[in-house]
């Protein structure tokens, strides 16, 4: 039995292979997702009466910083696949069916993704314009989802709904919906600056004739609330440091092979790579300092659901995303020509591009004007080593 | 002062419960019905102005704004500790 670092490795060296062509033509990278499930890595968060291994946030985003140093799409497929396995894991245990489910997930390494966001609604994850129509005991759902990132390639949907055609748009559930259930006709491209791997086409999503029971019984009020802020926050901040990561390893072997050429001399490159450094170890801080709060919880609704956490994890992901930006942006100049050119072993286009993405999957002044709201009420700032 | 009665008027100004506040039960889910984040917030600065009192970090959460009922025990509390 191999290690998790020893499986994410090996994963993390198939992707690194196959990551350029992933991106210059922005496609699914299929071969570093058939290399997660050789290693059994799509199952890990499921609790193991269930076959799977039962791992914590912590150890997913230990894996999503090794495959983001790789491959940013592979990584944020692996990223979105656990934030929705994390859904399932936190608020499905009392649904027989949905522990089928996660039975199935681990044994056949079914790789899910997320549909939420929808024409006339956009990425509003709270509201919902399509509705589950229930007949009897089956339902039909359609659905203009304008972003389903690797719809075409997942096994799996968790699909944003409200809960009947009369329901406020506010008032949703959430479906799974496996591949041979659904019809998904492609309504728009992913021609992008960089994260093209993650095929986030748009897609008209019919659904019928699908046992009630795949209806999750926890309103996704409590679903978005309890687990999915705190997994989407901390599993991309994960990713992002794994692409900040291997920016700043391309920077510091650059001085390095200056310092070996001009022996006696420390270059002038290495105070910026001291800056950078500086940078990245605040970047790791931030994230683990928020992955111990979260694992501190150990799963309290009240804590990880309260207005104090849910500001932490807002500005984790502003400060994260910012600074990853910050820091390729900062190894880029570093490595100067060498990196802004695509065939060197230096280049930094590509993480660069993708990197670019951080900011915006959820507009950071969304979260912003977001936790502006609820420091109308929140009154202390915590303690250093408390909240 | 009906405390219940303020936190009906107070809900009614919210968009997801505009007429229909006073119909709520004691125990219906403000959440299921709509309350979302921003609403909850709106609700506690209502509330600490018309009561004089101030929501501390720990009722912050979820359950203190789950139902009505959560939110008079909560002001209550806060009420009964202004005046001791």
């Amino acid at each position: 039995m191999s290690t998790l670092a020893a499986r994410a490795e090996r994963a993390a060296a198939v992707a690194a292979r196959h990551a350029d062509a992933v991106d210059r033509e922005g496609r699914f990278p299929e071969e570093a997702v058939a290399a997660l499930k050789a290693e059994r890595l799509l199952g890990l968060q499921i609790p193991s009466q269930f076959g799977g291994e039962g791992a914590g946030l912590t150890q997913i985003a230990e894996l999503c910083s090794t495959l983001g140093h790789a491959c940013s799409a592979a990584a944020m497929v692996f990223a979105m696949h656990h934030i929705k396995v994390s859904s399932l894991v936190t608020h499905a245990l009392d649904s027989a069916w949905h522990c089928r489910l996660m039975e199935r997930i681990a044994r056949e390494q079914l790789l899910v993704a997320s549909s939420t966001t929808e024409a006339g609604i956009g990425g509003d994850l709270r509201n919902s314009l399509c509705a589950v129509e229930t007949t009897g005991e089956v339902f039909a759902l359609g659905k203009d989802a304008s972003v389903i990132s690797y719809g075409a390639q997942a096994d799996l949907i968790l699909a944003t709904a409200r809960r009947n055609p009369d329901a406020a748009t506010s008032d949703q559930v959430l479906v799974a919906l496996l591949a041979d259930q659904i019809s998904l006709a492609r309504t728009g491209e992913w021609d992008t600056l960089g994260m093209r791997g993650t095929c986030s086409e748009g897609f008209r999503l019919e659904a019928r004739d699908v046992p009630v029971e795949q209806i999750l019984p926890k309103p996704f009020a409590e679903i978005a609330a309890q687990s999915m802020l705190a997994s989407s926050h901390l599993l991309w901040s994960s990713v992002w440091y794994g692409i900040a990561s291997y920016a700043v390893d391309r920077a510091r072997a650059f001085v390095q092979a200056e310092a070996r050429r001009r022996p006696g001399q420390v270059p002038p490159t290495a105070l910026r790579l001291a800056e950078v450094s500086n940078a990245h170890q605040a970047m790791r801080g931030t994230i683990v300092t928020a992955l111990r709060r979260f694992e501190d919880a150990h799963g309290d609704a009240d804590t990880i659901g309260s207005l104090g956490f849910c500001v932490m994890l807002n500005n984790l992901k502003v400060t994260v995303s910012d600074m990853a930006v910050d820091i390729v942006r900062r190894a880029l100049s570093i490595v100067g020509l060498a990196g802004y050119k695509n065939d060197t072993p230096f280049s930094l286009g590509r993480p660069l591009r993708d990197v670019l993405s951080a900011p915006l999957m959820i507009g950071n002044d969304r979260i912003l004007a977001n936790t502006a709201k609820l420091l109308l009420v929140q009154k202390s700032s915590g303690q250093l080593m408390s909240a | 002062m009906n405390i219940t009665q303020a936190i009906r008027d107070i809900l009614g100004s919210n968009e997801a419960f505009a007429g229909k506040a006073d119909q709520l039960s004691e125990d219906d889910s403000l959440f299921d019905m709509g309350l979302d984040s921003f609403g909850s917030v709106q609700l506690m600065l209502a509330l600490e102005e018309r009561f004089s009192v101030e929501f501390p970090d720990a009722l912050l959460n979820r359950k203190s704004f789950a139902t009505i009922r959560a939110i008079r025990d909560a002001v209550s509390t806060l009420v009964r500790q202004e005046a001791a």
